[in-house]
């Protein structure tokens, strides 16, 4: 399988905050990679840096043969036509029904006839299993269904990579399984290269060709589900398992609980958000 | 203690500078993106309906009112130097050089500004910005520079909208109410209102488009992505355009005299 995305020595920081800490990893075509982490990670970071949608401070992202780090913005632009993006929120326009929400970019990059237009929209929702929703406002959506139609608009255009950010995070049990079918699905029939970013573990499990586990902005661990499952190393045991109990410590602060108990009060001490 | 009120001002002073440096760059992208095609005719046309033609009862009334008021307190005042013949220069002239271009702005600031700085939060908040730099699309080209385009073009409207309902207003009070002739109400503001005063006004009108929907939008582009930094962001926009304004408005005014 050629290679859609290659990611090498990518850092980015944020203050003293490291997010990527000199990152090295591959986005296989036609596959369903999944980047897993716990909340602060990086993973989200991980995700802007291979859409372009932030500079890394130093490191290469090459998307379809071109490092997005050095592009110009138009060619920047040009590459984005082949990526799609299912925000968390989803990030419909919420001036728009719907159907136009999904027309949008086709309106905004093509000259198709309206009644073309109406016929893409129809297969993408169909896609989606949400046909006859094309009049509604986002407001009067679901989570799950606010999601699904993030996703049609994010496919409209046929892209060849998807990018999802936590797809199925605040949803219920049934719906998480709508969308982790969808994703398995729209990589299969339409040949899609799938990047999603989680914290799901058995959703992911589910729908995963390769895992990419990060903590703090490290990749620990890297392969397939069954070598991710069989990980003999503990913090990847430790994810997985979702222990309390391990070497990923649940506090985060770096300094002594009696020291900061004996102090007292000191304003200048709380200055670390 | 001094070193502590030294560097206290100087922090404010570097994150003033520092906004006005980030919102000047944020309007020079903005006007660019305007000219360079393709060029969004139906979005500047939804932000002409929203700024503009949306705005235009409050306008009216906000005109009325004014027109009536000033009437009734120049008369007020003229009838005691036997000079009433003059209400209508008086009208006509603080109207359109002053208060049609200020009133109708901060009204428009009240109205349009505040829901531009919000919705601008809001796209922020739920991740609208990039999602359209996903689509490829320039947010600032999508949404700042139609917004900005359409102010420029509003204002002096609303403002010539603003100085005829005004002088009717005053015409109401003046003629009709208070018995001035009506000839000399009229008759002595064509042979006062000079085409300076109406030039002045346009200027004015114009300016203060930009500048309502220049902060406006950059104080809702720069809102934290929170529901409290949004609801600061619009406060924020209605404040600093409503200042601006009078500010602005003294600095034209004294160049134009």
């Amino acid at each position: 399988m050629p290679i859609m995305i290659r990611v090498e020595n990518l850092v980015k920081t944020y203050g003293k905050t490291v997010a990527c800490n000199r990152l090295n990893c591959r986005f296989e075509g036609q596959k369903v990679t999944v980047i897993l982490g716990g909340s602060g990670s990086g993973k989200t970071t991980l995700l802007r840096q291979l859409t372009g949608l932030e500079r890394p401070d130093s490191g290469s992202v090459f998307f379809d043969g071109l490092d997005l780090t050095r592009a110009s913005r138009k060619m920047l632009f040009e590459k984005r036509k082949k990526m799609g993006m299912l925000f968390q929120g989803s990030a419909l326009f919420n001036d728009l029904n719907v159907f136009e929400n999904i027309a949008f970019p086709l309106r905004e990059h093509t000259k198709i006839a309206d009644s073309v237009i109406k016929n893409i929209v129809t297969m993408k929702l169909e896609m989606v299993g949400l046909r006859g929703t094309e009049h509604l406002m986002p407001s009067q959506l679901s989570g799950g269904m606010m999601k699904r139609v993030g996703l049609a608009r994010a496919i409209v255009m046929d892209p060849k990579v998807i990018f999802y950010d936590e797809p199925t995070s605040g949803l219920d049990p049934i719906s998480t399984g709508v969308i982790g079918k969808l994703i398995r699905d729209l990589n299969t029939k339409l040949d899609i290269t799938s990047v999603v970013v989680s914290h799901d573990i058995a959703a992911s499990f589910r729908i995963a060709d390769k895992i990419i586990i990060l903590f703090y902005g490290e990749i620990i661990a890297q392969g397939s589900v069954d070598e991710i499952e069989n990980s003999t190393d503990e913090r990847v045991r430790q994810f997985v398992t979702g222990s309390p109990e391990g070497p990923i410590p649940f506090a985060r602060t770096d300094t002594s609980y009696l020291d900061a108990l004996l102090d007292g009060p000191d304003d200048k001490k709380g200055d670390h958000l | 203690m001094t070193l502590d009120v030294a560097a206290a001002v100087g922090r404010v002073t570097l994150t003033w500078v520092q906004m006005l440096g980030r919102s000047g760059v944020f309007l020079c992208l903005a006007v660019f993106q305007a000219f360079v095609p393709p060029l969004r005719t139906s979005r500047l046309i939804r932000e002409l309906e929203i700024i503009g033609s949306n705005s235009f009862l409050i306008v009216l009334v906000t005109a009325l009112f004014t027109g009536m008021v000033l009437a009734l307190q120049g008369y007020y005042t003229l009838t005691q130097f036997g000079a009433e013949a003059l209400l209508g220069s008086a009208v006509a002239l603080s109207i359109i050089r002053e208060l049609g271009p200020v009133l109708c702005a901060l009204m428009v600031t009240g109205r349009a500004g505040s829901a531009m700085a919000a919705q601008i939060g809001i796209m922020k908040i739920t991740d609208q910005f990039p999602a359209l730099e996903m689509m490829a699309i320039d947010p600032v080209k999508y949404v700042i520079s139609p917004k900005i385009i359409a102010g420029i073009i509003s204002l002096p409207l609303l403002t010539a909208f603003f100085d005829v309902v005004g002088i009717m207003g005053g015409y109401l009070v003046g003629v009709q109410l208070l018995g001035v002739n009506q000839g000399a109400y009229f008759g002595k503001m064509i042979a006062s209102v000079t085409f300076a005063d109406i030039y002045g006004g346009v200027i004015k009108s114009l300016s203060f488009g930009l500048l309502i929907t220049w902060i406006s939008c950059f104080m809702g582009f720069m809102a934290r992505p929170t529901t409290e930094g949004v609801s600061q962001a619009t406060t924020r926009a209605v404040v600093v355009t409503s200042v601006s304004i009078l500010v602005v408005d003294y600095i034209l005014t004294s160049l134009l005299l």
